[in-house]
């Protein structure tokens, strides 16, 4: 749009100068006005002038503004005046247009930077939405923590209660004792100061007296002895005599203790030697190797361990041993460890040994061993159903229930093969029977087409031969040759069928093979016998006959089909 | 088994003699020795006063009387009854008067435990032994008669006296670690020295016999301490009773503690066997769990009771002590080992109607006895694992591994069992009512199981 409105604004100047020379120009079709129009067909030519004018009102009334030309006009020329306000209301219009047009992009570009400012505020603002929640789950999460703390300091604060709360007790019930101790006491000495003063007042002070009748002797009937410091010395030695003893006496069952802790502790050694060369002897080849320096060690040890009483008392021997029992310990622990990896391994590859696998075959081993698991898990599934069938009959024993259960997975199978077999045996009784119908069909054609072809050959004969009857021949004929034709049709046929027959017994399962390989050869046979038909017209007896014992003459076919 | 008849007697003085031949009962201020399988009184001699306590000497020969309220002691001999000693304290009082092992001296505490006068019956001479200590238990004989411990205090510190009781020579004398000693006991074999503090700290010393400190055992702080402490017969172990409702067993090789046995009030989660008392109303015929058969001549007004095995779990009855009293009645306040250190048998003061039986074998419970009324007295066969025990009515109660049963005590206008005494052969039991008292005989082939 742009280029024409400058083009026009150029023009406006233009029009003003030259206004006649501009219509000169507007009934010329080469005005540089229509910039547009000089590649195209001019709109006014000097012909279409009252056209182009009606044209031009009906535009320009259609535009609203006033017309530039009435009918009523006669002169053809155009009213300067009208056209000129006509183009003065056009240009006007065309800069209206424009300015809304200007203001229109100015709107759009205002819209688009609002939007472009809209946009980037949303982004902002999401940004700070995202921001803001981020905020929030981590203020959530601190908030969290926080209650977390405070209910473990509340916990700290009960327990701190409780435990002063039972301290509170605990001096309550200390400070009773201590009172009640206390007020004994007090009564002691009241009752010691009243004693005092009794003591001190009363006169008559009785002494101590003892009054025996006679002196006793002493219980052991020995005379008193004076106080010495013999005696003293002698008392300490007893004193000491009898310490001793008792430390003598607790040593004593010490060792008899240790001793035998020790021999219980050689036992259990032993025993675990000889539990694991045991286990060793069942594992020999493989392991042998790797065994072979802890065995040596082992025997070292061993030999170590035969002297108990001499190694009695040392700390260094029982130190050996105890570290010789936690090494035969941990030999066993891992010996133990093995055969339960070992029994696992086993349970997985159903029976197979886990320790020779090359690594050939192991792929192959896997995926025999996943059919086998297979086959098992059906197995499985079918000995349960059996099972809770029993069991919903119920049956006492567990191993009848068992072997019934086996049984009964061995007749359904048989069942489901013989069933095959059967199915099997019906088709090929049925291809048997297409067979040997097609077969009687196409002896009697060819015993038709023999017929026929002895009647060809005997015509041909009797042609050739000076004496012929032709209309034996034609008599025979016609039959021979509508059978020849039906025989060779027929032929066609029972070609199509046996290869009918052998497309089907190409299908059927191998245990036919036997009856397929004569079919073959039958076909080849077949396919073979028009040409020997024809060219060995010797054997043809011998053929028609034979034909009907297609199934059982198998040897014979074969020399039927050698050329 | 059989039941004597009915005698009386006064202050609960009735004693065997060690030798288990004669017993001796006092009854206001006669002293009545009779047979103890016949009950044939055999002497009877008359004291100046009310006796306050009885005792034989080791040799069985001689029987002291004392008279606390008079001061006075007298002693009457067996062999010769014409023989007559009396010692008198004088001014000073008598507080305690117990023989001394080898039966020839007497050991008499004055008033207010100013002072220990030794008499020697032998040769009239007199030892005093100056500021014993006031405590639960502060004066213990070794077993063997040897060596005495006497628990001293000068100057707010205890200390520990080692005296031959040969001559009374003092043999040690060592200040102990206890701020204020409560008691003292020697191990059975005589070598060791047990040592503890009052309730307010726990604190068990382990002395020597000659005098070093083996090890002090400490099982919490603050709360109160030890209430029982029992030596095992064999002397391995030393069981240690405590307001905690606890016991703990210390070994002596090492003397820490290897096992502790709780007094919970519900029992549950434990192989042992727990015996209910259940009374029935009067009943012709007692169907107890017995051992054997009983011959029972029950009176009218008896209930009979039985021993039920009770399922577990099993809640005990708890009695809650008053707080605001000293000594409150909670704690293991009675620990007894078995003859054959095999069992140990204990009481809980806010449990006081069950007696827990452990094994030391395993170090667990072994059974646990819950009567109708308070235990009054436990106490074990000297010779066997059977333990009997009272609890103020009318009957006996013997448990032993194999089972439990509860006897009636036949007699006449009821009979109260307050304590009970085994005889020192295990054949018998002498039970002590408020002023009576009364034979038990066992079964021969009962001892035989």
């Amino acid at each position: 749009m742009m280029p024409e409105s400058s083009l026009v604004k150029d023009h406006y100047g233009i029009s003003v100068k030259c206004g006649a020379p501009l219509l000169r120009h507007f009934n010329q079709s080469s005005l540089p006005l229509h910039g547009n129009t000089n590649a195209q067909s001019a709109f006014c030519t000097q012909q279409n002038v009252p056209e182009c004018l009606s044209h031009i009102n009906q535009e320009v009334s259609s535009l609203g503004l006033r017309t530039i030309w009435t009918e009523l006009d006669e002169s053809s020329d155009l009213n300067v005046v009208t056209v000129l306000n006509c183009m003065h209301d056009l240009i006007q219009l065309h800069r209206r247009s424009l300015r809304t047009l200007e203001n229109m992009e100015v709107e759009q570009l205002k819209s688009s930077s609002k939007l472009d400012y809209l946009q980037l505020s949303t982004t902002r603002l999401k940004e700070q939405l995202e921001c803001s929640k981020r905020e929030n789950t981590g203020l959530l999460e601190r908030e969290r923590q926080l209650q977390q703390k405070v209910k473990s300091l509340q916990n700290c604060l009960k327990n701190e209660k409780e435990e002063m709360q039972k301290l509170q007790n605990m001096i309550a019930s200390r400070a009773t004792q201590y009172n009640h101790d206390m007020k004994r006491k007090e009564r002691d000495l009241n009752k010691l100061k009243e004693r005092l003063s009794q003591l001190l007042v009363d006169k008559k002070e009785r002494k101590q007296a003892i009054d025996v009748l006679n002196n006793i002797g002493r219980a052991d009937g020995k005379r008193s002895v004076w106080k010495t410091e013999k005696t003293e010395a002698k008392h300490e030695g007893e004193m000491y005599k009898t310490l001793l003893s008792d430390y003598d006496a607790r040593q004593r069952d010490l060792v008899l203790e240790n001793a035998e802790l020790r021999r219980v502790l050689h036992q259990v050694k032993n025993d675990m030697v000889s539990l694991l060369r045991l286990k060793k002897l069942t594992q020999k080849g493989v392991q042998n190797e790797r065994d072979g320096t802890q065995a040596n060690s082992e025997e070292e040890q061993e030999e170590e361990g035969f002297e108990p009483g001499k190694e009695l008392f040392s700390v260094h021997a029982s130190e050996k041993l105890t570290n010789s029992i936690r090494l035969q310990w941990r030999r066993l622990k891992s010996h133990v460890e093995q055969l339960d990896s070992q029994v696992s391994l086993a349970q997985v590859n159903a029976g197979k040994s886990s320790e020779t696998t090359p690594r050939e075959t192991q792929e192959e081993e896997v995926d025999k061993l996943k059919l086998e698991i297979q086959e098992y898990k059906d197995l499985i599934q079918t000995q349960q159903h059996l099972l809770q069938h029993q069991l919903s009959s119920s049956c006492d024993e567990i191993t009848s229930l068992r072997n019934d259960g086996y049984m009964l997975q061995e007749k359904e199978r048989l069942r489901g093969e013989w069933k095959t077999l059967e199915g099997q045996r019906s088709i090929f009784e049925r291809e048997r029977k297409n067979f040997t119908e097609a077969a009687i069909r196409l002896s009697h054609e060819r015993k038709a087409f023999e017929e026929d072809r002895a009647t060809w050959l005997k015509h041909q004969f009797l042609s050739l031969s000076p004496c012929g009857d032709p209309k034996k021949l034609m008599l025979s004929n016609p039959t021979g040759a509508s059978s020849t034709g039906e025989t060779e049709l027929n032929l066609q046929l029972t070609q199509e069928k046996l290869s009918e027959f052998l497309s089907d017994s190409a299908s059927t399962p191998k245990y036919r093979s036997s009856s397929s390989l004569s079919t073959v050869d039958l076909h080849h046979a077949l396919h073979a016998t028009p040409e020997n038909l024809l060219i060995k017209p010797k054997v043809k007896t011998t053929n028609t006959e034979e034909s009907r014992n297609l199934w059982e003459d198998f040897p014979i076919l074969q020399e039927l089909s050698e050329p | 088994m059989n039941f004597s008849e009915v005698f009386k007697q006064s202050n609960q003085l009735c004693k065997v003699s060690p030798d288990g031949k004669y017993l001796a009962t006092c009854v206001q201020y006669r002293l009545v020795i009779r047979d103890v399988n016949t009950l044939q009184i055999l002497n009877l001699y008359t004291c100046l006063d009310q006796i306050s306590h009885m005792e034989w000497s080791s040799d069985s020969l001689f029987i002291l009387c004392a008279m606390y309220k008079r001061a006075l002691v007298q002693v009457w001999s067996l062999e010769q009854p014409d023989w007559h000693c009396k010692i008198d304290e004088g001014s000073i009082g008598l507080v305690s008067s117990r023989w001394s092992p080898d039966g020839r001296h007497i050991l008499n505490t004055t008033e207010f435990h100013l002072r220990i006068t030794v008499w020697s019956l032998c040769t009239k001479a007199v030892s005093y032994i100056k500021y014993p200590k006031a405590c639960q238990k502060g004066l213990d004989f070794s077993r063997d008669g040897c060596y005495m411990a006497l628990a001293e205090r000068r100057d707010c510190k205890d200390y520990v006296s080692i005296f031959v009781c040969d001559d009374w020579h003092l043999l040690r004398h060592f200040e102990t670690e206890t701020q204020d000693l409560s008691g003292l006991e020697w191990s059975p074999n005589g070598c060791v020295l047990a040592v503890w503090e009052s309730c307010l700290e726990y604190k068990m010393s382990l002395y020597s016999l000659d005098g070093r400190l083996l090890s002090t055992y400490s099982a919490y702080e603050w709360s109160l301490g030890i209430k029982s402490v029992s030596w095992s017969p064999s002397s391995q172990f030393l069981a240690i009773g405590s307001f905690d409702e606890k016991v703990r067993i210390l070994n002596h090789i090492t003397w820490k503690k290897i096992a502790q046995f709780e007094h919970p009030a519900i029992i549950d989660n434990t192989k042992a066997t727990v015996y209910k008392e259940i009374e029935k109303r009067p009943a012709v015929s007692s169907d107890e769990m017995s051992l054997h058969d009983i011959t029972v001549a029950s009176s009218l007004f008896s209930t009979q009771s039985k021993y039920d095995i009770s399922p577990l779990p099993v809640q005990i009855p708890v009695v809650k002590p008053d707080p605001d009293r000293a000594n409150p009645k909670i704690g293991v306040s009675a620990l007894a080992f078995s003859s054959d250190s095999r069992y140990i048998a204990t009481k809980n003061d806010n449990m006081a109607t069950a007696v827990w039986v452990w094994d030391m074998q395993k170090l667990r419970l072994e059974a646990v006895l819950e009567q109708t009324s308070t235990i009054r007295c436990f106490q074990w066969d000297p010779r066997r694992p059977r333990l009997a025990l009272c609890t103020g009515n009318s009957k006996l109660y013997l448990w032993s591994p194999g089972g439990c049963v509860s006897v009636q005590v036949p007699a006449e206008g009821g009979f109260q069992v307050h304590s009970l005494n085994w005889h020192c052969s295990g054949d018998s039991l002498i039970l002590i009512g408020k002023d009576q008292l009364c034979l038990c005989y066992m079964d021969a082939d009962q001892n035989n199981e």
